[in-house]
Order: C-alpha cells, then structure tokens, then sequence
C-alpha cells in the first residue's frame, strides 16, 4: 500500500480550483464487471481525472503532476508512466527533477517492471553524464537486496549504454568476498570479463579468471555458482575445456578431499562426454566412490559417475540416468 | 493411497522425498575451513537455512504420524481452493488497487486455478467474464490491463488464456483476430524481439506472450517470427538457463518463457538444449520444489515455470542418441518444413510420443506444493511463512498437474496412482505445457481456430 501515508491530508480533485474546468471520466467496467476492485474515493477520482486528461492528451503541468499522484497510489499502472513519458517530452521538463521523483519511487517499489523501465528511458535522455550517478544508484538498491534481479539489468545497461566499466570488477569482487554464494554477482562477473572494452575479452581474461574460480569452489565445493561459472569461462570451446589441466585437476582434488561432490562429478561427466582421456588416479578416485552395494559394474567411467550421481543426488536420480541412457557411443 | 510418506516403497521418486529431510544443502552446509578457522555464514546461507527448518519440520510432522493421517495431510483441499478462488472473482478489497492494472490476470489466475480443479464456472459468470474482457480490449486490437487502459502483451495473454479456458464459442469468437495481429506486428523490435506496450519494455516475456497468442489463436506469420529465434537464442547464458534480456541472469520465468517460444516457432534445437535440461534439473533443492535462480530460496510458482520444462514432453526434445551433442529429436527438429502452418506446432507438440519420463522428483515436488505452498483456508503460496495470493495459487496447481501428468506418456490418459502423492482424488486436468490453458480446452479453440 504505497500511497496511504500521504493521503491523510489529501484534498479532493473536485475541491481543487485548477480542476474545476475538467469533467472526470468514470471507469467504464460494463454492467457486470469480474473481480471488480472496491476503490478507496481517493483512488477512484484520480483515475477518473486522469481517464480526462489521457483521453483529451491534456500535456499540461497539472496532467504531470496528476500522474504523480496516480503513479503514488499504483505504480505498476504503465499506461499512466506511458502517458507521463509523454507529457514530460512535451513540456520538456527538468529530467533531473524527474529522477529525484524515481529515485524516491524505486526506493518504495524495488521489484516494478514500469518504475525501472522508466528510469532506463530517462538515463537515455540524460546521457553517459548521469551514468555513476545511475551506477551509484543501482548499488544503493542491490545493498539492500544483492540478487534485485531489475537493478541488475539495469546496471547492465547503464554500462552498456553509457559506460563507467571502470570500476565494474572490483564491485564484483567486493560483492563475491561479501557473499560467495550470491549467484547474481557471479553472472555480473561473467557479463565484465566477456563484455567490458577495458578488458580483452573471455579468451584474455580466461586464465586469470580460472584461477580465482579455482579458489572459490575449494574454499566452498558445495557452491554451484562457480562450478557454473567455471563452465562459462570455457563456453563454445569446449578443446579448451577438456584440455586444461586445470580443470581435471580441480575434479580429482575435490573428490579426493570430499567424499562425493555432485559438482565435481557433474563436470567430470561433461568432461568425458566431451572426450577428455581421465587419468588412472582419476579413475581410481571415482571407482572408490562407487558404492560397493551397487552391483552394476561398468567399464565406461561415464557410466559409473552417472551411477554415483544417481544416488548421491536423489534429486536428480532421473537426470543421472537419462544421461547414463544416452552417453555419446565414444566415451570412456 | 501411496505408501509415500511412510518412505516403504522400494527406491521411488518418494523415498527421495523423505531422505532429504536431515538439513543439508549446498549452501547451508559450512565451507569446510582451510586454514583461517571457522567462517561466518553468507547472507545466502543464512537465509536458506531458514527455509530449509521450516520445510523440514513439516515433512518431520509428516514422518512422525500415522498413514491415514498422512493421507489426510496430503489431500488437496479442494472446496477451499474453489471457495478462495470463487470468491476472488467477486468483489475485491481496496487493498486490490495495486493490481488495477492486472485485471485479465486477475481472471486467468483464477479462471485457470478452477478450471484445473474441474470446477464448471456457471454459465452467467462466464458471460459476465467474457463481457467484462471484452471492455479491456482496445479498439485497435490487444487487450490493456483494465478497461480505457492501453493493450499491453502480458495481459493480452491473459485475457486470450481465459477466454480460451472458457472455451464457449462465444468467449472464442469474441476475439478480434485481425487487429490482434496488428497489434503484435505493431510492439514488434527490429531486433527480431517485442516489446510489452507502446514504448514499453523488450524481454523475453514479451517474447512469449506475444507468440503464445499468436499460436494459439492460429494467426501466427513468418514476419512475427524474424528473428525472434536470435534473440531468444542471446538471452540463453552461459549457466545454461535463460534471461530476460541478453547479458542478465538465467532465471525459471524466463527459461521457460525463452523455451516455450522456441518450441513454438520451432526453433527449441538453435539453443543449447543439453546445458538448458541440466541447469533446469538442478534448480530442484532439498525442500524438493524448485528455486527460480541459482543459490536463490524455494518458491511454489516455479513449479510450474521450471518443471514444465522439466517435464517429459519437453526433455523429448533432447533424447538424441548423442547426449551432450544434443542430436534432437521430436517437434523441434532443425529446419522442418512447415506444413500445416506456423501455427501447428503447439499442436504437434502434445502429438509426440516422449520416449523418456521426467527429468525431475515429481512426487517430491507434488510434497512441496500440498505441504509447503497449501493454504488450508483456501489458496497457495511461495513458501512457508508467506501469504496466499491469486499467482501462487494457479502456478502452484499448474505445477501440481504437470508433475501428476509427468510421467504420461498421453496426457490425454488418467495417469497412474503411483505418479499421484496422496489421495487420487487429488488429480487435476492435465494442461497444455506451453500455454498453459488445460489441455481439453486448448484442443476445443484449436478446433475453433483452424477453421477460420
């Protein structure tokens, strides 16, 4: 309920002088409406006015500020933020003025689809000056919730379109040493490493980024985000992949120390699929882990992590099968 | 009954359910300290630990009582659902004005949730839904999100899914076809994306919104499908999930939004399906429903987003005999001429045999949804600790019958009592997965479209 507070001392539309020329256009929900909503009086009238002033493309400073009041009441109605872009054009307001407004907005509405697309047109209007004010923004929200998945996309824009990549890796960090869990900021690293023009790009930043990866999922095997990202650093390569010792070896490691890792063994699978030739160590490692009451024995390696999986992860037993059922003919 | 919860069935989907009960998860486990002694916990951590006592006292209550009471623990509650979901299609609350701009939502949610439940709606109520929609329509085609408001893709989806359950000639025919295609051509992207309104928001809802209607209404064309498929392909990211723009997070809304328009224009086998099914696999947690991201809590609605796409009709399209080199089979292979129209292939989607069963738990889940999302007064919600709300409750009761259906290979066909936990009396009609209107209604408008 966003509005209540400031409704105390509201006046009436109808009461106001500047309104008494404008007629208000009550909502036409036919005879029998469905779900009908029982409207508070002060909610009720500012629809209909503003109905008067959308209808008649009024573009006038009260019509603005009539769409700050509806906006106040319902912020997810789009086509009072449509009609307020409009207006706002027309008048050619003070745009910073109109993002003290949204900051306040978003601030009370963190997760609105319209609260957010607004603020994307008007930091288009305001350009690359206003973008570490827009950054700065979005941090102030994702410091209050770090997956707010809005204030990403928006950030991601704000780079995108007007810059301030400086900085973008540190943030990364800083989020990661805070909470390495937080999925959100592993996937902010990957769109820096791969999109930021101040870097080189995923094949630069592979081998440095493999290592802080590496770190990660030792420290915390049990954290898919790394895992995933691990991947990642490897998309559309996967020569590369199965090539880099580093990978087998983060695998082997980890079994070795836990005694069953899904994660590890998840990649491990891709791995062999991909046609990666394990070693006798890892071989053994895995072949320990085997269950002694499972009584398929199987020649295939791929065959026996699937065969683990299937019953370390009960979750996915159906999924470990169904990729046991169709291995690639070639693999080990 | 099934023997579910007294876990006395041999290796099954629910003894799965039941052993996950000792709280450890991958994120709440402690990271094994190497050398600089115990950690704190994250943030992420904390809270999913809060989740996971919840849950897990629950399904501890479950363990600990008697079968019949465990039956009794485990119905759906059905006449509370009707009476909570009826009741919403009356008269609402002020506190409803945040949702002024929802109403055709409003009627799916509900409209949807009862018809799932196999409840007929009476017949005035149905006239009144289909007048009252037909006052959200704007006169140049789309539906907006309340009388007088402009036609914006989401609701457009929602009016033309309830109308579409309501599945009476009238309700079928009040559509105005030819200006809703306009009106999808017109929130058409040079990228090949749409956007939501005039000068609204590109994602991939719009994405599906706008194909799902075109489908299902039979007046999909080649120029709503240009280039569609490339942006919907640069939204895929390197988790394997799909975002909502390209560049964002992998997320269970729009997988399956991303998904279900592929398979729509025919294009699922551009994505990388095998990275797609393993990300969406593992979204299923220890409280056995489904989390919308990575290292993200549990959540009732995904139940439907994450485990239709889980389901055994769309993992169909990746039984190639390849594996992880994804050779594809079903509706979505490659470049297939189309011959009965662009339009056809959600039709042709529910005709393939599924040659393997789901990629989830679903009895798991089926335990989140009754004992975690169920309200006993009526309604569905996230999770333990929050409100019902109109959402939750027909994502919840659609996720619930997709994992009922799940192992069908006909979804036309009752399924088995073991693929049902609790009562079998809890079956629901089995849904069109990529709409998501019940499938008898959807094979009646498509009955209807295909002649005009």
């Amino acid at each position: 309920m966003p509005s209540s507070d400031d409704e105390v001392d509201r006046i009436p539309l109808s009461a106001r002088p500047e309104w008494l020329d404008v007629r208000p256009v009550p909502q036409d929900d036919g005879p029998n409406p469905v779900a009908p909503i029982a409207y508070r009086d002060d909610f009720r009238e500012t629809m209909d006015y503003f109905r008067a002033v959308y209808l008649a493309d009024e573009r006038s400073r009260r019509a603005l500020d009539l769409t700050t009041e509806a906006i106040g009441m319902n912020p997810g109605n789009y086509t009072v933020w449509h009609f307020r872009r409009v207006v706002l054009e027309s008048l050619n307001a003070d745009l910073h003025e109109e993002r003290d407004f949204l900051d306040r907005m978003t601030m009370r509405n963190a997760k609105n689809y319209q609260i957010w697309h607004h603020r994307r047109w008007l930091a288009e209007k305001l350009g690359p000056e206003v973008a570490n004010k827009e950054l700065e923004f979005s941090k102030h929200i994702l410091d209050l919730d770090a997956k707010n998945y809005h204030a990403w996309s928006h950030r991601q824009w704000v780079l995108q379109s007007l810059g301030g990549w400086e900085s973008e890796l540190d943030y990364c960090c800083m989020l990661l040493e805070d909470d390495i869990f937080n999925n959100s900021a592993w996937n902010q690293r990957y769109f820096v490493i791969t999109r930021s023009p101040l870097l080189g790009g995923l094949q630069a930043m592979r081998d440095s980024e493999v290592g802080y990866t590496t770190e990660a999922i030792l420290a915390n095997p049990l954290n898919e985000s790394p895992w995933r990202y691990l991947r990642g650093l490897y998309k559309g390569d996967t020569s590369q992949l199965i090539s880099d010792n580093r990978v087998s070896e983060l695998c082997l490691k980890v079994l070795k120390t836990s005694n069953s890792c899904q994660f590890a063994l998840s990649l491990l699978l891709d791995l062999l699929c991909y046609g990666f030739q394990p070693s006798e160590e890892l071989g053994a490692v895995v072949e320990a882990l085997r269950n002694s009451e499972q009584d398929t024995v199987s020649s295939k390696l791929a065959t026996t992590v699937c065969l683990i999986l299937e019953i370390t992860d009960p979750m996915r037993s159906n999924y470990w099968a169904w990729r046991r059922n169709n291995l690639p003919s070639q693999v080990c | 009954m099934n023997e579910v919860a007294g876990g006395s069935l041999p290796r099954s989907d629910s003894s799965v359910a039941m052993e996950s009960s000792p709280p450890s998860s991958s994120t709440s486990s402690p990271p094994p300290s190497p050398s600089d002694g115990p950690r704190r916990l994250t943030v992420t951590q904390l809270e999913q630990l809060k989740v996971e006592e919840e849950v897990f006292e629950i399904y501890r209550i479950l363990r600990g009582i008697a079968p019949h009471t465990q039956s009794f623990m485990l119905e759906l509650w059905r006449d509370t659902h009707i009476e909570f979901l009826t009741r919403g299609l009356g008269l609402l609350g002020p506190s409803y004005h945040v949702l002024d701009a929802n109403r055709p939502w409003l009627c799916y949610w509900i409209i949807h949730s009862i018809a799932l439940l196999g409840e007929p709606l009476h017949s005035e109520l149905e006239d009144s839904v289909v007048e009252f929609l037909s006052h959200c329509e704007d006169k140049y085609g789309g539906y907006g999100g309340g009388p007088g408001q402009m036609p914006h893709l989401a609701t457009t989806y929602a009016a033309v899914n309830t109308l579409v359950t309501l599945g009476s000639d009238m309700a079928l025919s009040s559509i105005n076809r030819a200006n809703l295609l306009k009106f999808l051509l017109r929130m058409k992207d040079s990228s090949g994306a749409f956007r939501m309104h005039d000068g609204g928001e590109i994602d991939v809802r719009a994405c599906y919104t706008a194909i799902s209607v075109a489908s299902i209404l039979n007046v999909l064309d080649v120029e709503l499908v240009k280039d569609l498929g490339n942006y919907i392909l640069s939204c895929q990211t390197y988790e394997g999930g799909i975002a909502g723009e390209p560049g964002s997070e992998a997320h269970g809304g729009y997988t399956f939004c991303g998904l279900a328009a592929m398979i729509l224009i025919n294009e699922a086998d551009r994505l990388d399906l095998p990275s797609l099914v393993d990300w969406v696999a593992s979204r299923q947690g220890v409280e056995c429903g489904f989390q919308g991201r990575v290292n993200k809590l549990v959540d009732g609605c995904y139940s439907f987003w994450q485990a239709s796409v889980a389901c055994n009709k769309s993992c169909n399209f990746t039984t190639g005999e390849t594996g992880l080199d994804g050779n594809l089979c079903g509706a979505g292979t490659s470049h297939a001429k189309i011959e009965g129209g662009l339009s056809d292939f959600g039709f042709s989607f529910m005709e393939k045999q599924t040659e393997c069963g789901p990629l989830f738990q679903s009895i798991a889940l089926q335990q989140y949804i009754l004992l975690c999302s169920q309200v006993l007064e009526g309604g569905f919600k996230d999770k333990p600790g929050k409100q019902r709300d109109f959402y939750h409750s027909c994502y919840c009761l659609s996720g619930l019958s997709v994992s009922q259906y799940s192992c069908s290979k006909d979804a036309s066909v009752p399924p088995p009592t073991r693929a049902v936990l609790g009562p079998y009396a809890n079956l629901l009609e089995s849904v069109h997965p990529l709409y998501n209107v019940v499938l008898n209604k959807y094979y009646k408008s498509h009955e209807f479209f295909s002649c005009l």
